[in-house]
């Protein structure tokens, strides 16, 4: 797109939005938020960019393909629920474990890994689409 | 872990405390495997060298997950695991029957023959589209279908399979592929948005999804709840997504347009599903229901026995002929479940798991006509007797074990469900049973004179070389249905105590809620 307006404003709404959506999928356990509309966000922070610079620019800048994106999710969520057969548990159980990180606890889980790759399953999937159909419509 | 950090609280009202078992993780690894294996075909989609391998590497894998399930629910009954720890009714629970093992391991080793097929059939533009994910995300949905105890789950299963077998149907974007997923994908969403209509309805009814409690709690509901609505909608879901008459006509409109390995697939394990679930939810669940029904059912299939086979006879389209014969095959089993007992539902198991062999098998056989003969009718096919001998005997084995003759997988099944049908006086559905075995022969003997008897017009036909991949898997599968043919005790004797467990499903029900079990 030529305004030069979205072509500035584009990396710095991409950049926030991208940070916003990983705020939401990690606030997702106790509140609303969550690994699927973290994705959606961050997925729209890609349109964006994509509209903005052309979807060659966002493809460069996620490095990945969006499909291998997403498969990486899918796996990252089974094994996930795999991990509990170590601790001798019922798939999908909830493991945590509180690492101290310079006298912070950090609380970790199985159940975040879960949502991250639902978070990336969402952002391989939808922005597959998205820029697929962006790169049709724009020519 | 969680108790650590929170108050005190009595976790068993909540939780399983017993640890769980390396043979209970056999219950989900299935799934996890098939999912794990699938993610990973996603992440090296590049790779078009290696997907193949992986991926048969992984459906070997399967098998050999499915078969020590099997053995282990053969000698230890059934076997449960919550997802979560959570204890059932509340979290999800996947619970292995005799049953579920048997569809899971037979079609694993389907998926694993049309796996080793593909390497002929699948070039690479299907492998850069991801047969091979796909492929084994629809291993992970036909896992889960025979493998969980909850019927919402069973539910998501069916999603998970519809959604890839979508991917698979449209690989190669012909314009009748994609006329033939249009039909194939609306007819199955009516069933899927049914199924979910019905299970909705239950849940409002039982306030529960979990298999064994809906089984349990049928006997005090029976008076006050309308069972019948229920069992009728889901007859209806689950007859539409086994292609049962009146609602066949999507199969054989949508199963000759895919690559052949695709529809050997689908013919091996879609409609099958189907079955299994309402040989599931009819015999196990809903029994006194089921025996209400088993007029209309009986007549369903009756007339899908017939429809189907004359469907075949008209037929000049090698893969439309099998897929009549898919839907004619579905028939038998429907006068199974029609008829009940443990003869009736021994052989509409029994009926299931040698159609999976033997379509899937078919199928294969109908791709390597379609290359020795390059013409996909019987019509312009001739001669294929002539160009491979070895090729043109694993059919007629094949052609013999679909029609029912001795000494193939067909006939027990045929024998069991004659018999259970006599046994309760129902002479016309026997009647309807022998009539379409006989022209089931007459079909298979037309195929078979026309496209591999005949001479061809032009005789070059000298033996032509088949690639070992393809050839493989048809002789592995033709090889398992004169097996079962000849020595049908080990298998037989599975399916009596797997029918035994759904009539009396209080071993199924104990390894839900051991003793009892409070709510």
């Amino acid at each position: 797109m030529k305004s030069i307006i979205l072509r500035t404003v584009a990396p710095f709404l991409t950049g926030l939005m991208i940070l916003f959506s990983i705020f939401v999928l990690l606030r997702g356990h106790n509140a609303p938020g969550g690994g699927f509309i973290g994705g959606l966000i961050a997925v729209s922070a890609l349109a964006i960019y994509g509209i903005a610079h052309g979807v060659e620019t966002v493809r460069r800048a996620i490095f990945f393909h969006p499909m291998a994106i997403a498969g990486a999710g899918l796996f990252a969520a089974t094994v996930a629920g795999l991990i509990s057969i170590v601790v001798r548990v019922p798939f999908m159980t909830g493991l945590w474990i509180y690492p101290s990180v310079l006298g912070v606890e950090i609380p970790l889980s199985t159940v975040m890994l879960f949502d991250t790759g639902v978070y990336l399953v969402v952002i391989g999937a939808i922005s597959s689409v998205a820029l697929s159909l962006e790169e049709r419509g724009g020519a | 872990m969680a108790a650590s950090i929170s108050p005190p609280a009595d976790l068993s009202a909540a939780l399983v405390l017993a640890p769980s078992t390396a043979s209970e993780w056999l219950v989900i690894l299935p799934v996890g495997w098939c999912l794990a294996v699938g993610a990973l075909l996603v992440m090296l989609r590049r790779s078009l060298g290696l997907q193949p391998v992986i991926a048969i590497a992984g459906l070997a894998g399967l098998v050999l997950i499915d078969g020590l399930l099997l053995e282990r629910v053969a000698a230890n009954g059934p076997m449960t695991m919550v997802m979560g720890r959570w204890l059932p009714p509340f979290g999800i629970a996947f619970t292995v029957d005799l049953t579920g093992a048997l569809f899971a391991l037979v079609a694993a080793s389907v998926a694993l023959a049309a796996g080793v097929f593909s390497l002929a059939d699948i070039n690479d533009s299907g492998r850069r589209y991801g047969f091979y994910p796909l492929l084994m995300v629809l291993m992970a949905g036909v896992s889960g279908a025979f493998l969980t105890g909850d019927i919402f789950n069973l539910y998501v299963w069916f999603e998970v399979l519809l959604i890839s077998s979508f991917g698979l149907l449209v690989l190669g974007s012909e314009r009748e592929q994609l006329d033939g997923t249009v039909k194939y994908g609306f007819l199955n969403l009516v069933a899927t948005t049914l199924f979910l209509v019905a299970t909705g309805y239950l849940y409002a009814v039982f306030g529960t999804l979990n298999m064994a409690d809906i089984a349990r709690k049928a006997e005090s509901l029976r008076d006050s709840a309308p069972l019948m609505t229920l069992v009728g909608l889901y007859v209806l879901a689950f007859g539409m997504k086994a292609a049962a008459f009146p609602v066949n006509f999507w199969l054989p409109a949508s199963y000759h347009t895919p690559r052949v390995v695709v529809s050997a697939l689908f013919a091996g394990l879609l409609t099958k599903v189907g079955i299994y679930a309402l040989i599931r939810v009819t015999v196990m669940l809903f029994p006194v229901e089921r025996e209400e029904m088993s007029f209309v059912i009986a007549l369903a299939g009756a007339l899908t026995m017939i429809v189907g086979v004359l469907g075949a006879l008209a037929q000049t389209d090698f893969r439309r002929i099998l897929g009549y014969l898919i839907v004619s095959g579905i028939g038998s089993i429907l006068a199974g479940v029609a008829v009940g007992g443990p003869g009736g539902v021994g052989g509409a198991i029994f009926y299931a798991l040698h159609s999976m062999l033997v379509m899937t098998g078919l199928y294969f056989a109908s791709g390597i006509a379609m290359r020795l003969g390059a013409s996909a009718s019987i019509v312009t096919l001739a001669g294929l007797y002539r160009r491979h001998v070895g090729f043109a005997a694993l059919t007629l084995m094949l052609c013999f074990a679909v029609s029912g003759l001795p000494p193939f997988s067909g006939f027990w099944p045929k024998v069991m469900l004659v018999k259970a049908a006599l046994d309760i006086g129902a002479w016309w559905l026997a009647a309807a049973l022998l009539l379409t075995g006989f022209l089931t022969t007459i079909v298979t003997g037309r195929l078979f004179l026309f496209a591999y008897w005949r001479e061809a017009a032009d005789q070059s036909g000298e033996a032509v070389p088949v690639s070992a991949a393809s050839l493989a898997p048809l002789a592995v599968l033709t090889l398992l249905a004169l097996l079962i043919g000849l020595y049908p005790d080990p298998l037989l004797r599975a399916i009596q105590s797997a029918a035994a467990g759904l009539a009396e499903p209080s071993a199924y029900l104990n390894s839900v809620f051991p003793a009892g079990g409070s709510q």
